[in-house]
């Protein structure tokens, strides 16, 4: 995966195609932080009011360059939380049990906040789901909204983000690569054939069941 | 995971493994108005103690109903065992009825390990699978305990690699003292075990440990210290002369409290017999971590209920 620029075919397996370019990813973060302000009316008055909460991995990575970009654009920091949805997963007996991740609630709770939930790729719909579920656990936020960095489609529930850093057309055997440099050493999102590796937190079910999409290397698939 | 009878099926990562998911646990219902959580509902926990017990017993129970399990408790008096029923008759009953998985204290080493067996084989019959906790087998092994006791420790010292504990006492009876020198040593910690010869089990020198008779001595170089229940009920014969000779040998006094260094924590499996193994002003003190491990008992438990019911079954 290294070195990988747009069109490349990886290391003569199957093919991988870049579709955000560590600048790209920096210009989108910069781009949904930019529309969390608008749509929050986020100002240093009502900071406290908004809460950013990502789900582990690299959600939580993507929560933490949102409130800095925001900080940086409004002079006021958002909260910074993180939400392991494992324990409220429907497809926890698919499965070995899975290892769980950090949840830290940020200081004050959720109760009367407006939270937006950040996560790296929506797809089914049930990660989100789970993420819901523990979050109304925590208290009652004034309102949930959802930040995804790639939107790739294939819903299974009636679940839609309010930011999308992109869209992405793609087919159930296909699998969204999302890079990070907290966790991967660089930043960038590609899209490649099942049976890769990488960030994709969201895969559905069906296609589990199937056998086309591998286990990402944190047992998150 | 299929069954826990014994730390010694842990190596180092799935003993890490069910440490670090207890610690998450807890982050995860920490200051929490609502501590539940949806993972094992529908599987149905059942305990089942031939033996009295306060702490194990209550905090399984809690553990299974944090996740939303169904918990059933059974003890010996007031049950069909009090008619004469077999352990094997019992079990088999109890995993027909549908458990999901059976936590058993029993007074007979060993108890557990044999019920795992007979599980496995009326399971290949009825198509069920009934996990078994041993929740203490006779003078064998209590894996829980051991797993609580090193989640605790972890929070004290921050790390259990390469850490010296002592554990004190009454060797010979506890279950508590062999898991924790296994699970210790597998995590890497250096054990050393103090206690009179006669409360030493035989074959004490195979365990992955050093064994010491004099406590004063160690205690300055100790990262935390152990001490072990003297278990009266199962003591047949003279072993020490007198509780007063056994405290002032081997009880923690203040004066001996305080030749632990300073940050040391000192653990008690309970129930403690104050003024024996421990003075009551040492096991009341912020360096006592008695209720501390009591707290992560439950997530440890909770942990193991986890790993073994929330998958797939194997």
């Amino acid at each position: 995966m290294a070195n990988l620029r747009r069109g490349d075919v990886d290391a003569g397996q199957d093919p991988t195609r870049e579709l955000l370019s560590a600048a790209d990813v920096t210009r989108t973060v910069a781009r949904i932080a930019h529309q969390i302000i608008e749509k929050t009316a986020f100002s240093p008055d009502s900071a406290d009011d908004v809460v950013l909460i990502g789900v582990p991995t690299r959600g939580v990575h993507l929560a933490h360059r949102l409130a800095a970009a925001i900080t940086e654009f409004t002079g006021a920091s958002p909260a910074v939380g993180s939400v392991d949805a494992t324990l409220y997963r429907d497809d926890l007996r698919r499965g070995p049990a899975r290892a769980l991740e950090d949840t830290a609630m940020p200081e004050g709770g959720v109760d009367g906040r407006l939270i937006v939930l950040v996560d790296d790729v929506l797809m089914s719909g049930r990660t989100t789901r789970a993420a819901l579920d523990a979050l109304r656990d925590e208290g009652r936020p004034r309102a949930v909204q959802l930040a995804v960095l790639v939107d790739r489609g294939h819903r299974e529930l009636p679940i839609r983000a309010d930011y999308v850093g992109k869209n992405v057309p793609t087919a159930r055997t296909e699998q969204i690569l999302v890079l990070l440099t907290e966790s991967d050493g660089r930043d960038g999102v590609a899209i490649g054939q099942a049976g890769r590796t990488g960030g994709d937190d969201d895969a559905p079910a069906a296609a589990e069941t199937a056998g086309t999409v591998a286990t990402d290397p944190e047992g998150e698939a | 995971m299929r069954h826990l009878l014994s730390v010694a099926d842990l190596d180092a990562t799935a003993a890490t493994a069910l440490l670090d998911t207890s610690d998450r646990l807890r982050q995860a219902l920490l200051g929490r108005e609502v501590r539940k959580l949806p993972t094992l509902r529908g599987r149905t926990v059942i305990t089942m103690f031939y033996e009295n017990s306060t702490r194990t017993r209550v905090s399984f129970e809690i553990a299974g109903k944090w996740m939303s399990a169904d918990t059933v408790n059974v003890s010996a008096s007031g049950s069909s065992v009090s008619k004469g029923e077999s352990l094997r008759d019992t079990a088999l009953t109890l995993s027909s009825m549908g458990a999901d998985c059976v936590v058993v204290r029993h007074p007979a080493s060993g108890a557990a390990h044999r019920l795992a067996g007979w599980m496995d084989r009326g399971n290949e019959t009825t198509g069920t699978h009934t996990s078994i906790v041993n929740a203490g087998d006779g003078t064998h092994e209590h894996p829980t305990q051991a797993l609580l006791d090193a989640a605790t420790l972890r929070e004290r010292l921050g790390g259990i690699a390469g850490r010296r504990i002592g554990i004190v006492g009454d060797v010979l009876h506890s279950r508590v003292a062999r898991s924790n020198v296994l699970l210790l040593a597998t995590l890497g910690a250096e054990v050393v075990l103090i206690a009179p010869p006669t409360l030493l089990p035989v074959g004490v020198e195979q365990w992955p440990c050093r064994v010491g008779h004099e406590l004063d001595p160690e205690l300055p170089a100790l990262d935390a210290v152990m001490m072990l229940r003297v278990q009266a009920e199962r003591m047949h014969g003279g072993f020490f002369p007198s509780a007063r000779e056994y405290a002032i040998g081997y009880g923690l006094s203040e004066a001996r409290a305080a030749l632990l260094p300073d940050d040391a924590p000192i653990l008690h499996p309970g129930p403690m017999v104050r003024g024996m193994e421990i003075a009551p002003a040492v096991a009341d003190a912020p360096s006592s971590a008695v209720l501390q491990q009591v707290r992560n008992g439950v997530h440890v438990r909770m942990a193991v209920l986890y790993h073994l019911l929330a998958g797939a079954p194997e």
